[in-house]
This record gives C-alpha cells, sequence and structure tokens, in this order.
C-alpha cells in the first residue's frame, strides 16, 4: 500500500460509475443522512453485516439487554425529543422480541425506524435457523413495514420509513433486511425525493370546518377543551395555551396529552378518563361543546359511551381521519395537524359564549374535589411519594413509568407544566416500560433528571437494563413503588371479584438494594415519608444511577374511579 | 346490506394481506374479494363486499382502508351506477333423462354447458350476483355436486358513454 505500485492506468482510469457499497453500508449512511443520533439494538446472527458497518462509523448504539428493552428506550427516546427512534435487532427471537415494543409505539404514535435482519433470501419459508415471519407478524402493529427484495431499493425504503413515522400520526416503520442483501453490492442514492401517492396525509385543516369551530364555540354556555398527545407531537402546547387563553375555555387532558397544557394553570381541570379528576369528567359530561384536540377517545377516557359528553355539540380535531367518528359521534369533525388547528382558529375573530356561569361551576368542583389521600402520619403513602418526587424536582423532570396504580398516581400528582416530560405506556399499557423508556429519555434529554417510576412487578419485567445505566452513566432515578403486588389487579380483585386475589400478590421480592449494588448502582429502602424525604433529597442530587426501593401500603386504591362500565359522571372514591 | 367497495392498490407483495389482515383486526366481515391487475402497471383492483347495516361501519372500514400506504383509493359504489359481475361454474347433477331440460333451463341466463360427463353436466354462468343466486336456486332441485363462484368484480359506469351509447342506440332504432 502507497507503495506506487498501481498499473499507471488504473490510476488515471475515469471514474464513470458512482462507488457500489453493500446494504449494511447504506443502512449506515442512510441513518447518518436522516442525522440520527442513536442506535438501540442488540445484535445477533442475521444482522451481523450491520453490526460489522456499524464497527466504527461514529453512530452511537446503546446494547440493552434484550430487544424489548431496546425498543423501549427507542420509544422513549422518541417521546422526549419528537424525533424517531432508531432499533436494530437480529431475525427470529430478536424480532419476535420487539413485537411488546412496536405495538405499544403503534398504540400510542411513536415515531420509529426499526430494523430487524432476516435470513437469506435464498432460505426464506424454509424454517431456517432464527427464521420468523417478521412481515407477517409485525403488518397490523405497524404503520408500514417493509422486506427489502434488491439491495438498490434499500435507500429508498429507508427514507420512506423515516417519512412515514414522522409524519401524519406518527407510528413505528419496520424493514426487515435478509442477511444476503446486507452482504450485496449496489448503489447508494439518497437524493430521490420521497414518492408515496398511497400516503398524503392532510396537515393544514378546511378552513370552513375551522369556522364552524369558531361559530359553535360562539354559542356555547359549557364548553371544554380535551387536549390529547397530538397537541405534544405538534408541539402546539403554546398555540393551545393562547387558543384556551382567548377564549376561556377549560381544558381536560388525556392521560398521554399531560403536559400539553400547564396543569398549573386556572383553567386546568386535570386528567379525563377512569382516574381522572371529578372535575374533568363532570366537565366532558355536562358540558354542551367538547372541543377534542388530538385525542383519540379511548375507551379508559370515556368510560360508557352512552353516557360521555351526551348533552354536547362535538368537534374532533385530528391528524388521523379513521379516529374521527370511530368512537364517538362527531358533528364537526376537522382533520389536520393539532398545531394548524389552533393557529386556523386563532386567526378567525373568536368570540366567546356566555360562560361565566360553567366557569364558576367546573372552578368550584375543581376546588371542591381534589385528588385526595388519607395521611396517616406513618408509614409512607404512594401519593405523597409522588409528590415529593414532583416537588424535589421543581416539577421539571422526566418521568416514566410502567403501567398500574403507580402509574395514575404519578399521573394525577405530578403536575406538568411542560409537554414531553411525560413518557408512559398508555394505549397498550405494558409493564416493565419504565425502567427501558427512562434509558431512551434519559439520552434524548442528557442535561434532564430522569425519574423512572416503576411498580414492583413491571420493575421486574425489565430490570435486566439496569446495567445499561451503569454501562452508559446514565443518571436515572429509578423508583420502585413497592407494595408486593400486582397493584391494580389487587384493587380490581378487591373492588369487584370479592376481594379473592388470585395470584396477584408478590411476597417473594428480591431485595432491591442488593440488586441495585450487584448492578454497580447506589441502592436505597426508605419505609416513612421522612426517610423518603432525605433520600430523595440525596439521590436526587447525584450524577449517577441510583435505584429507591419505596415499601408501600399494598392496600391503597387509586381512587377516585370510574368503575368498568360505568359512565365517567358515575365515579366513586371522589372524597375521603 | 351488502356494500361493494373497490379498492385500487399499489400491486406489491403482500398487499392483499394487509388488506384482509386489516379486516380481521377490526373484525369487519368480508363477504367476498377479487383481485387482479389493472389498466395501470403496478397497481391492482380489489373489489370487496361487506354485509354492513352501519353507515359509520362503512365509513370506518373505507377510512382504514385509506391508512394503508399501498392503498391509493377506495370507492364505495354501491349507489352509483355500476355494472357488477360474478363468474359461477356449477357442477349440476343431470342423467341423460333431464339434460335438455337443464340445457333449456339454463338459456335464458345465457349460461353455458362447458363440460360434460355421464351423470353431470357443469355449467358457467356469468352476470350480476342477484342473477348467478336466481339460476344457482333454480339448479339446487337437480342436485349441484360442486360450486365454485369468484365473487364479484365490479366497476362504475361511465355516464357520459353511456348516455352516448343509449342515444346512438336511439339514432338507430330510428
Amino acid at each position: 500500500m502507497g507503495l506506487g505500485l498501481q498499473k499507471p492506468e488504473e490510476v488515471s482510469a475515469p471514474q464513470p460509475q458512482p462507488q457500489k457499497i453493500s446494504g449494511s453500508q447504506m443502512l449506515i449512511e442512510a441513518l447518518r443522512q436522516e442525522r440520527v443520533e442513536v442506535i438501540f439494538g442488540y445484535p445477533g446472527g442475521a444482522v451481523l453485516p450491520e453490526y460489522d458497518a456499524l464497527y466504527g462509523a461514529g453512530i452511537p448504539h446503546i446494547l440493552t439487554r434484550h430487544e424489548q428493552g431496546a425498543i423501549h428506550a427507542a420509544e422513549g427516546y422518541a417521546r422526549v425529543t419528537g424525533k424517531p427512534g432508531v432499533v436494530i435487532a437480529t431475525s427470529g427471537p430478536g424480532a419476535t422480541n420487539l413485537v411488546t415494543g412496536l405495538a405499544d409505539a403503534m398504540m400510542d404514535s411513536l415515531p420509529l425506524v426499526v430494523f430487524t435482519g432476516q435470513v437469506g433470501s435464498n432460505v426464506i419459508g424454509s424454517d431456517a435457523f432464527q427464521e420468523a415471519p417478521v412481515l407477517g407478524i409485525t403488518m397490523p402493529i405497524t404503520k408500514h413495514n417493509y422486506q427489502v427484495r434488491d439491495v438498490d431499493s434499500l435507500p429508498r425504503i429507508i427514507k420512506e420509513a423515516f417519512h412515514i413515522a414522522a409524519t401524519g400520526r406518527p407510528g413505528p416503520v419496520l424493514i426487515d433486511i435478509p442477511k444476503d442483501i446486507a452482504t450485496t453490492l449496489g448503489v447508494f442514492d439518497y437524493s430521490e425525493p420521497v414518492h408515496l401517492p398511497g400516503y398524503q396525509p392532510t396537515v393544514v385543516p378546511n378552513r370552513l370546518q375551522i369556522r364552524k369551530v369558531a361559530a359553535a364555540i360562539a354559542q356555547a354556555k359549557k364548553p371544554v377543551v380535551l387536549a390529547g398527545a397530538g397537541v405534544v407531537f405538534a408541539g402546539a402546547a403554546k398555540e393551545l395555551l393562547e387558543f384556551v387563553e382567548r377564549v376561556q375555555i377549560p381544558v381536560v387532558n388525556t392521560l398521554l396529552g399531560l403536559g400539553g397544557f400547564p396543569a398549573s394553570h386556572p383553567l386546568f381541570l386535570g386528567m379525563g378518563g377512569m382516574h381522572g379528576s371529578y372535575a374533568a369528567n363532570m366537565a366532558m359530561y355536562e358540558c354542551d361543546l367538547l372541543i377534542n384536540i388530538g385525542a383519540r377517545f379511548d375507551d379508559r377516557l370515556t368510560g360508557n359511551l352512552k353516557h360521555f359528553a351526551r348533552f354536547a355539540k362535538v368537534v374532533h380535531i385530528d391528524i388521523d381521519p379513521a379516529e374521527i367518528g370511530k368512537n364517538v359521534p362527531t358533528d364537526i369533525p376537522v382533520v389536520g395537524d393539532a398545531r394548524e388547528a389552533l393557529r386556523a382558529l386563532l386567526e378567525e375573530p373568536l368570540e366567546r359564549g356566555d360562560t361565566a356561569e360553567w366557569l364558576a361551576h367546573v372552578k368550584r368542583m375543581k376546588q371542591e374535589y381534589p385528588f385526595w389521600y388519607q395521611a396517616d402520619g406513618q408509614g409512607l403513602k404512594p401519593q405523597r411519594l409522588v409528590e415529593l418526587i414532583y416537588q424535589f424536582t421543581g416539577g421539571d423532570a422526566i418521568i416514566t413509568t410502567d403501567v398500574g396504580q403507580h402509574q395514575m398516581w404519578a399521573a394525577q400528582y405530578y403536575r406538568f407544566d411542560k409537554p414531553n416530560r411525560w413518557v408512559t405506556s398508555g394505549g397498550l399499557g405494558t409493564m416493565g416500560f419504565g425502567l427501558p423508556a427512562a434509558i431512551g429519555a434519559q439520552i434524548g434529554a442528557r442535561d434532564k433528571t430522569v425519574v423512572a417510576i416503576v411498580g414492583d412487578g413491571g420493575f421486574q419485567m425489565t430490570l435486566q437494563e439496569l446495567a445499561v445505566l451503569t454501562d452508559y452513566k446514565l443518571p436515572v432515578k429509578v423508583v420502585i413503588v413497592n407494595n408486593s403486588a400486582l397493584g391494580m389487579v389487587r384493587q380490581w380483585q378487591q373492588l369487584f371479584y370479592e376481594e379473592r386475589y388470585s395470584e396477584s400478590l408478590l411476597p417473594g421480592q428480591p431485595d432491591f438494594v442488593k440488586l441495585a449494588e450487584a448492578y454497580h448502582m447506589k441502592g436505597y429502602r426508605v419505609h416513612t415519608e421522612a426517610e423518603a424525604q432525605a433520600v430523595l433529597r440525596e439521590a436526587l442530587a447525584l450524577p449517577e444511577p441510583v435505584l429507591i426501593d419505596c415499601r408501600v401500603p399494598a392496600e391503597e386504591n387509586v381512587y377516585p374511579m370510574v368503575a368498568p362500565g360505568k359512565g365517567i359522571h358515575e365515579m366513586v372514591g371522589i372524597r375521603p | 346490506m351488502n356494500r361493494i367497495l373497490t379498492v385500487i392498490v399499489n400491486n406489491h407483495a403482500g398487499v392483499l394481506n394487509r388488506i384482509t389482515g386489516l379486516f380481521l383486526r377490526r373484525g369487519f366481515n368480508i363477504q367476498s374479494i377479487t383481485v387482479g391487475t389493472t389498466e395501470v402497471e403496478d397497481q391492482s383492483r380489489m373489489t370487496i363486499v361487506i354485509d354492513a347495516d352501519d353507515p359509520a361501519v362503512v365509513e370506518q372500514v373505507i377510512k382504514q382502508l385509506y391508512k394503508q400506504i399501498d392503498v391509493l383509493k377506495v370507492t364505495d359504489i354501491t349507489d352509483m351506477p355500476m355494472v357488477a359481475r360474478e363468474l359461477a361454474l356449477i357442477r349440476v347433477n343431470s342423467p341423460l333423462s333431464t339434460r335438455s331440460e337443464v340445457t333449456t333451463l339454463i338459456e335464458p341466463f345465457r349460461a353455458s354447458i362447458i363440460d360434460v360427463g355421464r351423470e353431470s353436466v357443469t355449467i358457467q354462468a356469468t352476470g350480476h350476483p342477484d342473477k348467478i343466486e336466481a339460476l344457482i336456486a333454480l339448479l339446487r332441485p337437480y342436485g349441484i355436486k360442486e360450486l365454485a363462484r369468484t365473487g364479484v368484480t365490479a366497476f362504475t359506469r361511465d355516464t357520459e358513454k353511456v348516455a352516448e351509447i343509449s342515444r346512438f342506440n336511439k339514432v338507430r332504432a330510428l
């Protein structure tokens, strides 16, 4: 090399052909073009070429301990940054381990671009080693998916995948790459614009529909805004605040919409739904105009549909037309991006109806029926624990959760004033989401405090990801709300199954503090409020990962509650 | 009530699977589905017959179909001027004693016998599904040994062209 031994004609030869590169190199090059900051993944046989191309390529890769951890981390990253999370996993079990995360991202509209290895094209369908029909398995739980059949189509497919994942209603897109495609040489051309005639999301809403909304606002005596995750995805928090202050309409958030409107605002009524606030639910029940912005009328929000917003004219603003009219009959449909719709509304001469009485009424409900729990002066109430976390993080931390009681308490007592700080599994309700999601969230927001509030049940589904916190020095604070039970299951068995606690109690817990130490992390255990205060203060100041095992009473239930099958106006447990 | 949807899709591998998978997942019932190529290369036409009384369900089906990246156009043509055709192959029990009877019976349907055996004949019929139903009902007493139907494929009428043709026919009749 470098000895001048090349034949002269080779040196001077013209280069009419663009240089060919392998499929796996194309993948890396495409990720560079998409300015991907980080990849979450796990290697294996069918993605050896991809991992070889990644070696020394300069794109950081987070090695989790399970593919499910990788994809939940990518979801956490996407939720906090708004950018697509990128995942690589191998064929067969690697790919099937992603299924929960894909379904979760599909339900909660999180942009992901997921690459799976596949066995060689020549053996697909022969039940080859580590072969799984990933395209078929993931078709109903992805926004779109591809299997690459020709290396030259790979750049186009990756470009389309990023476009589809991040635009319109976001969602996960999967690309299945047979091993031979990864090693075949082809021409890399990323300059072609995306051409998808079958995918043209409506971003700018119809002006006539917007005027109808404005007219409905002018007539309404009891209006309410329901703001969902669409507001957060669209980056429309500012516009929503401006709109709400202009028209003075009280606001209800969905679980996933929290942070899209400041919780400390006087017009905020709280989260609606099964464990939402009484004021929020009664406002949706009694209102004469319900303006849904970017929420999908999930059953946990609406309760029994017969009673939901039964006196109201319903406006539904959504980027996904299929959500409009799916669950709740809609009077004024508006297809479009939440921010565009709010901007269009703000351009209208908005008039307010006679709402003084209504505003006084909802504010009275909000004051009279706050979230409550009974402090008994001893032990540690889980609700109080969340209040302390709120207090010690100044209300500005990123909070991730699993699903269940602790999730509802986090939603009730951590009062988010800003968007992109609330990372929870809403639609799918995935246990084990909180810890890996916190990894992705911390990588997406290095300078933020990230607290994973997890249940003792959910934590044990993905606890192997603790290793990632020490590997990459991620100062995530893991707070286990430990009631030695699958709390929400236990609560339902208490309330609806005559206290027959079938398989919902977890008496045989590991020593979580020793577990933390085994992963080279600091571990604490707290039993009382005083201990929790001291430990939280200390732990939150540490620039390293910490685990806190918080022992809380198992018999604590989440209230208020809309029992299954009931209307949202039939809440129980609204007062002590 | 049956609704007839025509769906223009990209002719990619797996598209049929996407569509039928969608119907399965959303709990929509398919009565029949036909797929074939169109005048445009890389596009296929699906004709899907669904049984849905609730207009909200039909609307939801159409919206869900539109969400598929490979779906280019969905039209509910049930209430439009259209031509809908189906092909049926019917093997009917027909010893020589009843054969001429069967032949006479199918004649108004413009059906034809395409295969003949000692004890049976195979009849090919094309037409609107109602016509196929009527023919099957008439043949049933003889004993239907085998039946295969393609399902409906359909088109909207080009109304301008239709008007033109009828005008032409009128002129000719004069």
